[in-house]
């Protein structure tokens, strides 16, 4: 393998792992505050469908992004209404938000577009385009920085770095700010955060905000940046991948971005080399596909490590005595 | 309202505000009045005790003036001004700290976090976290509140993390704090220490209000006490002018016998014999470290220790659901620890009757109604069992006839188990185990969250069994119940047996060393300074045993401001040597004068102590107050009264003569109300 494969594979990479940083940073927001959110997947599916939509109808895709993080936003409301104020359960509020958001996106694409539940191409400013950042073409001659600094660095959508600089932000306020620490504090025991005089209702439905935000930038990526335009099932897992990653990560922002990047290179393999032939024997395409999923279980069967989740997730509060 | 008037003629002579003041507050929870128009006055400056049992309305009380719950009626007073609590962030700002039963803290987060949470300064975490750094040091020099702020919560002890949420309460500036049950998870030394941080702060000038069902604590630390009885409070009254018989009767509405009417062991041959039991739990922790003991044929044998110290392990094992090493022998015989018969069934069959500790979790199944919580165990009794069925006929007649000779209230076999307040609960427990005529009876923790008259109860019936000559092993964590219960007392400590003691021979303070894993020949091998080793320092053992996983003996931590009153150890060992003998004749005594049942003991040895004991422990010499000694449950306690600051007996005309029968205080005739909650305080 030379130097430039390797490069396309770590490029590719970045840009795999984007939409799973983007919605495991969102669940950790979430979860970090007790609220489990396992409708990830459904949200950013709901944010590629009408971000691509829109955009595919203004042409204008920062409409499609807002409208993407409308729709995510959406149904995080709904399930902070089902988890926090109705105090249901959050696993089933999840699992509902999935199926919604699975059949509510082909039935309205087939309704407006008529395209067997896909929108449109989308061309022009209807996408994200790489940026190129300044000097990449200057710098480019330069052996080993230079090409790693052009086809590495630069050249990514926006979107690619906003996510990336959610990372440090993410951990800025979790454990610099009050924000950060009520926050964290709503997630392990929301009694202390009541009778400390703030609200636990507040604060979970602010986490559960922002976790549908960066889910709709997840889903936006995926249609109009990683992608041209909306197709069924578009996240394939993406948003289960990222649930896996987080808890991977121990639900810290820096362990996540690794996680996330980890899972990126797998499919970046998996799409770059599709039969890798050992010599002995050859390793199917389909094995090398399977593979970010089989991590998955083997990560949520808990065989790596033991990670311990914030101790009142998945309970609604009740104020007790 | 005439309560005004009388509190306005008040203020005229002491020409100070109330602290807190309630005038009329009444809640209902649907259909049960949880508060009957409650008026209360609490001076500033006193530590005012709240007493009541489970379901008074003390919690629910308390609860309003923290703004969890808002009153369906009546006003609050803050230093005389009126008051709207609609939630906590407004009694904070009103200067109310609580220190819950159950500590509201986040257990991953330092302790200099769980302070500054929700009273941080800006949105910026570091400026307030150097704030508080420095605050707390200052708390901690002016009122003995030393914790390690960097630590981690959950690494602390349970004393530790008491102290974090009163720091908590101060870091906000609170001047009136409310502590609900607080020594019900403390060892004896780190409830001294939390009296003496009490005192610390009555000095201070802060307004402590205690809630508590335990009796001594009420008479050993606060100035004035209320009590509190179906949701109505009943009298108020000076607590230099009560006593404890007099504080039950009013709680209980009818006279209780305090002590236990029992008379000397005729133990016989050893029926439960243990040599050398071990077990070692799934994550690989020895938690019994090869114990031995027995148990004789009509004595009571009491287990003392702080919670998780393998008393529970032990129990599991006799009891059959956990399996270890070693040799149990009932009337002899080997009983199988680890093989097929070694479970709960085989043991009944062996004799054994189980009334496990945790009655919710192994006593009962608490949506399933009396009747059938009464036969589990023994539902395969040929004697019930009608062909392939069971004769579900014969097995309610039977629990009906049983919760009547038990008086479990409400006496209906078709109510959920859930349904019954805790001492009716554990009555249910025992009337199954006791009946069955077993020849050795586990127990584990009686009487907790069991209200006084329930408690009077279970131990007339646990030494009723001891007379008729069965074994009994006493497990509790209430040194009370142990010393009063048992005819002999071993402790455990980390797994291990640390030593045996007869109740008469022994006190408090030594069985409380024990429970913290020292032993007289540990002190003497001290390694660091053995003769200026503090009370305080082994107090600090004490409380560090508490944790987990019990450190080594030698490790104390240092604390800043502890060293300052340091008396050394030979000082104590003389007390420790004067005090047993004299100990033995109150005991003596008491059970003279508490013999005829019915009948309420007035404090009957007026001894001045030689010594003044830790829990009262005053940093001011000088100021000698009156010590008396009243004899509760079996033994005596010393009780001093009055407080550097409070203000002296004859000069407030308050509250003196307004027992039950206060004018002032409309009592209204209560309506029986069925305990929905369990144990948990209403």
């Amino acid at each position: 393998m030379d130097f430039l494969t390797l490069l396309q594979v770590l490029d590719s990479t970045v840009r795999l792992a984007t939409p799973l940083l983007l919605a495991c940073l969102a669940g950790l927001f979430s979860e970090r505050a007790g609220v489990f959110d396992i409708g990830l997947e459904g949200k950013m599916l709901a944010a590629a469908f009408f971000s691509a939509a829109i955009a595919a109808i203004t042409g204008d895709v920062w409409m499609g992004l807002g409208a993407g993080i409308a729709a995510s936003l959406a149904l995080s409301i709904v399930h902070g209404l089902a988890s926090i104020t109705f105090r249901g359960n959050q696993l089933i509020s999840g699992v509902a938000i999935n199926f919604l958001a699975a059949g509510l996106t082909v039935l309205i694409a087939q309704d407006w577009f008529s395209q067997g539940g896909r929108t449109p191409s989308l061309i022009g400013q209807g996408r994200f385009g790489p940026i190129t950042l300044p000097g990449a073409e200057a710098l480019s001659g330069v052996p080993v920085l230079g090409p790693i600094y052009a086809e590495l660095i630069s050249g990514h959508s926006i979107l690619v770095y906003i996510a990336f600089l959610t990372v440090p932000l993410t951990w800025w306020l979790l454990f610099r700010t009050r924000f950060g620490l009520r926050l964290r504090a709503v997630g392990e025991a929301p009694e202390a955060v009541d009778t400390a005089g703030v609200s636990v209702v507040t604060l979970r439905y602010v986490a559960v905000g922002i976790c549908g935000i960066l889910c709709g930038i997840a889903g936006a990526y995926l249609a109009t940046a990683l992608q041209a335009g909306f197709v069924k099932d578009m996240t394939a897992g993406r948003g289960f991948i990222a649930l896996a990653a987080l808890i991977f990560a121990k639900w810290r922002p820096w362990y996540a971005l690794y996680a996330c990047l980890l899972f990126g290179l797998l499919q970046a393999v998996a799409l770059r080399y599709q039969n890798i032939d050992l010599g002995a024997f050859v390793v199917p395409v389909q094995f090398m596909d399977a593979l970010p999923y089989i991590l998955t279980v083997v990560i949520l069967a808990g065989f790596v490590g033991k990670a311990i989740p914030p101790r009142a997730g998945g309970e609604p509060y009740v104020k007790e005595r | 309202m005439s309560t005004a008037v009388a509190e306005e003629s008040e203020i005229d002579v002491t020409q100070v505000a109330s602290a807190i003041e309630l005038k009329g507050i009444s809640k209902a929870f649907g259909p049960v009045q949880a508060n009957k128009n409650i008026s209360i006055s609490v001076k500033p400056g006193t530590i005012h005790g709240i007493i009541g049992e489970n379901g008074a309305g003390k919690s629910t009380l308390m609860s309003i003036l923290y703004g969890f719950y808002k009153a369906d009626s009546g006003e609050i007073f803050i230093h005389g001004k009126k008051t709207e609590i609609p939630d906590s962030q407004a009694a904070i700002r009103a200067g109310i700290g609580m220190v819950f039963q159950h500590f509201k803290l986040v257990q991953n987060f330092t302790v200099l976090e769980n302070v500054i949470l929700g009273a941080e300064d800006g949105p910026l975490l570091r400026p307030s976290l150097n704030k508080a750094r420095g605050v707390l040091k200052q708390l901690a020099e002016e009122y003995e509140l030393n914790v390690d702020p960097d630590a981690i919560v959950e690494n602390l002890s349970v004393g530790h993390q008491q102290r974090v949420e009163i720091l908590k309460a101060l870091y906000r500036q609170a001047d009136i704090l409310i502590l609900d049950e607080p020594t019900g998870v403390l060892t004896p030394a780190e409830a001294d220490h939390l009296f003496r941080i009490l005192d610390n702060l009555r000095a201070e000038g802060k307004t402590i209000i205690l809630i508590t069902h335990k009796l001594r604590e009420i008479m050993n630390a606060t100035d004035t006490v209320s009590v509190m009885r179906r949701g109505e409070m009943t009298a108020t009254v000076k607590t230099s002018e009560t006593n404890p018989e007099r504080l039950a009767e009013m709680m209980v509405g009818r006279k209780v016998l305090l002590h236990i009417d029992k008379q000397p062991a005729q133990p016989k041959d050893p029926v439960l014999e243990v040599e050398n039991l071990r077990l070692i739990d799934d994550k690989g922790v020895e938690r019994l470290k090869g114990i031995s003991f027995h148990v004789r044929a009509g004595e009571i044998l009491g287990i003392a220790g702080v919670a998780g110290n393998g008393q529970s392990d032990l129990m599991h094992v006799l009891g059959g659901y956990a399996n270890a090493t070693g040799s149990v022998r009932v009337k002899g015989q080997e009983i199988d620890l680890t093989g097929a018969h070694s479970d709960g069934q085989s043991r009944r069959a062996r004799g054994i009757a189980h009334v496990p500790e945790d009655r919710h979790r192994e006593g009962l199944i608490m949506p399933f109604s009396a009747w059938e919580n009464m036969i589990f165990g023994y539902h395969r009794d040929p004697a019930i069992q009608s062909g392939p069925l069971m004769n579900n006929a014969a097995i309610k007649a039977e629990a009906a006839a049983k919760m009547d000779r038990f008086d479990v209230r409400p006496p209906n076999p078709k109510l959920a188990a859930r349904n019954f307040s805790g001492g009716n609960q554990q009555k249910i427990v025992l009337a199954r185990e006791i009946e069955r005529n077993p020849d050795i009876l586990l127990v584990g923790q009686p009487t907790r969250g069991v209200d006084i008259g329930a408690i009077e109860f279970i131990h007339q019936q646990i030494v009723r069994l001891r007379d008729e000559g069965k074994a009994i092993l006493l497990v509790s964590v209430e040194l009370d119940e142990i010393l009063s219960l048992s005819d002999r007392i071993a402790v455990m400590f980390d797994g291990q047996i640390m030593g045996e003691r007869l109740p008469e021979e022994t006190n408090e303070k030594e069985l409380g060393l024990l429970m913290a894993g020292i032993t007289d020949t540990d002190s003497a091998k001290m390694p660091e300074a053995p003769m200026a080793f503090s009370e305080d320092d082994l107090q600090e053992v004490a409380e560090n045993a508490e944790s987990s996983h019990p450190e080594p003996v030698t490790e104390t931590e240092t604390e800043t401001g502890e060293t300052a009153e340091a008396d050394p150890i030979e000082a104590q060992d003389d007390t420790e040597a004067a005090e047993p003998a004299e100990e033995a004749a109150h005991l003596e005594k008491a059970a003279q004068d508490d013999a005829p049942v019915e009948e309420i003991s007035t404090p009957s040895a007026e001894a001045p102590e030689p010594e003044d004991v830790p829990q009262t422990d005053v940093p001011a010499p000088e100021e000698k107050k009156p010590v008396e000694s009243v004899s509760i449950g079996g033994f005596s306690a010393t009780i001093q009264q009055g407080a550097p600051s409070a203000v002296t007996a004859n000069t407030k005309p308050k509250e003196e003569q307004d027992t039950e029968a206060a004018p002032q205080q409309p009592v209204f005739k209560s309506r029986a109300r069925p305990n929905k909650e369990g144990d948990k305080d209403g």
